[in-house]
């Protein structure tokens, strides 16, 4: 299937001469949800402004649908709704002529059904007469994504639209996620919180410095990080690992009194029924167990510190 | 070309204004009225008639003017400003909307608005004074053409503005002064020597003449030369609005 976004070698160059995007490239499927993680600063919201149009393009291209964003501007912002990273609203606007002042900018015919589905969508429509000033701030995300919604877009930037936002909203909003995915709406959201990554997205980019480090199916990339490890407490320290227990690959730390076993958890048989037995018979006694995934916060702090670590050595 | 874009820009302006109708309106009704407590009465004690015109009704096209010129800047200096400072701009610049069009939404409700205003200016002075006016479709015309070529030039200073004292400076330090200085409350005949030539220097100058002689068919210029700067002005302001949308000059970063 061709890409519904396709991001070639994009570079941007701020007035000020700072490198923010250093050639990123990025496909994206329709129907597909992208979740965009990276360190502040990173450019998450450098490369959302730019295949939206909101900042220049110093060098590179983006198409939406085959449509260059610099060239066919206006049928590829046709495709686009974007829900920015800050909050802002015409304070004394009310909440329904927002949103309709929103699919009057995109050309689509006045329609209040329309404005009303959305805002029934967001939980809004008993707020549609308030003025956004009159709003939580929550609420007022809301009305963003829904301006962003209301003229049909293929295409959905949310940038860290759960940035501040309590934990019922945020569930709420994946939830809207999951409706605008089951209409085939690709969605490209950046956010700090790895949980939310994990919990809608399909696949992962990892950006960093301007640069993309990983774009990865998110399962095959939990698969493939998904490890865990057991810790076993021990009631007396040991000084060595007992020959007998070698084919464990265990490691041994804090002073002799915790053996640290990881496995596969998508294996069939993890092993963990086997090495207990195997402690019993050697005498060992255990006193506690204690097991840890490793999850995607993990792999991206990896990730990310490893590209840190980099750019200090040759900056 | 994306009308709908433009009207949705323009109503949403437009309410604005309509929200604050009664300061919108009361405002220059109440300078005005002050205008003519204080010109027109107080001077207009001493000078009865500028060249066979009542005082009081003399600076009626002046009055106007001066009106009109500094709410089409403040309108939409302030139209264009007000969203980019406070972030709502992202949405202009994200949709599919072109410069043009986002031109004529925010200068067409800019010039509305200081339109409507002139016309309330120019009722309240009936309270005032006798008025005829000679040319009605070439001050209305007048009247358009200034409305619309100082909202240009406050659409021009709002996206230059970096910060609301800048958003004033213009306004204060460069069109008041013309304002004022462009003959609002004398004819240009009426000045000393050396004063009178330098007076020929200020746009401002063709501009009332022009419109004083849409009411009065006198003038201190001739009304084609009126005409042709007011023309060459809304041209100026047209090139640079042109050349700021080519560069995308301190809209997008
Ligand atoms: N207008 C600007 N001029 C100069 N530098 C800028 C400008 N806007 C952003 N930057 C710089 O570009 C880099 C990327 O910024 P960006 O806002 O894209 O980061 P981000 O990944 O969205 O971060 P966050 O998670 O904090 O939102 C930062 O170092 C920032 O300081
Ligand atoms: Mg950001």
């Amino acid at each position: 299937m061709a890409p519904i976004l396709s991001i070639r070698d994009l570079r941007k160059t701020y007035d000020n001469g700072f490198e923010a995007l250093k050639g990123v490239s990025l496909d994206i499927q329709p129907g597909e949800i992208l979740a965009l993680l990276g360190p502040n600063g990173a450019g998450k919201t450098t490369l959302i402004s730019a295949v939206c149009g909101i900042t220049r393009i110093t060098s590179g291209t983006a198409t939406v649908a085959g449509h260059d964003v610099q060239r066919d501007w206006r049928q590829a912002r046709e495709l686009i709704g974007l829900v920015p990273q800050e909050i802002s609203l015409e304070s004394f606007e009310k909440v329904r002529r927002t949103v309709a002042f929103s699919r009057g900018l995109f050309g689509k015919p006045r329609d209040d059904a329309a404005v009303e589905r959305v805002l029934r969508q967001l939980s809004l429509w008993d707020k549609r007469d308030s003025t956004a000033m009159q709003l939580s701030g929550g609420m007022k995300r809301r009305v963003l994504i829904a301006k962003a919604l209301v003229h049909e877009p293929r295409v959905l930037f949310l940038d860290e639209p759960t940035a501040g936002v309590d934990v019922e909203l945020r569930r709420d909003m994946w939830r809207v996620v999951d409706e605008l995915r089951r209409e085939g709406v690709t969605i490209i959201l950046t956010t700090h919180y790895i949980e939310e990554a994990e919990a809608i997205a399909d696949r992962v980019a990892v950006i960093s410095r301007g640069r993309i480090l990983l774009v990865e199916d998110k399962d095959s990339l939990m698969r493939r990080m998904g490890r865990k490890v057991l810790h076993v407490a021990l009631q007396q320290p040991l000084v060595a690992i007992p020959a007998d227990l070698a084919r464990f690959g265990l490691a041994l730390d804090d002073g002799g009194r915790r053996l640290t076993y990881s496995y596969d958890t998508k294996a069939e048989r993890t092993g963990i029924a086997t090495l207990l037995a195997a402690l019993a018979e050697c005498g060992i006694a255990v006193a506690d167990l204690d097991t840890e995934a490793s999850s995607l916060e993990e792999i991206f702090v990896g990730l990310v510190h490893g590209d840190d670590a980099e750019g200090e050595a040759a900056p | 070309m994306n009308l709908r874009a433009v009207r949705a820009i323009y109503a949403q302006e437009m309410g604005r204004f309509f929200r604050t109708v009664t300061q919108s309106l009361v405002a220059p009704v109440l300078s005005t009225s002050l205008y003519f407590v204080v010109f027109g009465a107080a001077i207009g004690g001493r000078i009865e008639e500028v060249e066979g015109v009542s005082y009081g009704a003399f600076i009626v096209p002046g009055l106007i003017m001066l009106s009109v010129i500094t709410q089409g800047i403040s309108n939409a200096s302030f139209g264009i400003y007000f969203p980019k400072f406070v972030g709502t701009i992202f949405e202009v610049l994200s949709a599919p909307v072109s410069f043009l069009e986002a031109v004529l939404g925010y200068v067409g409700a800019a010039a509305t608005k200081s339109f409507l205003i002139g016309l309330i200016i120019l009722a309240t002075s009936w309270f005032f004074v006798d008025l005829s006016i000679a040319h009605p479709v070439a001050m209305l015309a007048f009247l358009v053409l200034t409305c619309v070529s100082f909202s240009l030039l406050g659409f021009i200073i709002g996206i230059w503005a970096g910060n609301f004292e800048q958003l004033q400076l213009v306004p204060l330090l460069i069109v008041t002064p013309l304002v004022f200085l462009g003959g609002s409350f004398y004819s240009v005949s009426m000045l000393p020597g050396i004063w009178q030539t330098v007076a020929l220097f200020n746009p401002v100058v063709y501009l009332i003449s022009g419109f004083r002689w849409s009411f009065f068919g006198l003038a201190d210029v001739p009304v084609g030369i009126s005409l042709l700067a007011i023309a060459a002005f809304t041209t100026a302001c047209l090139a640079v609005v042109w050349w700021i949308f080519r560069t995308g000059w301190r809209l997008r970063r």
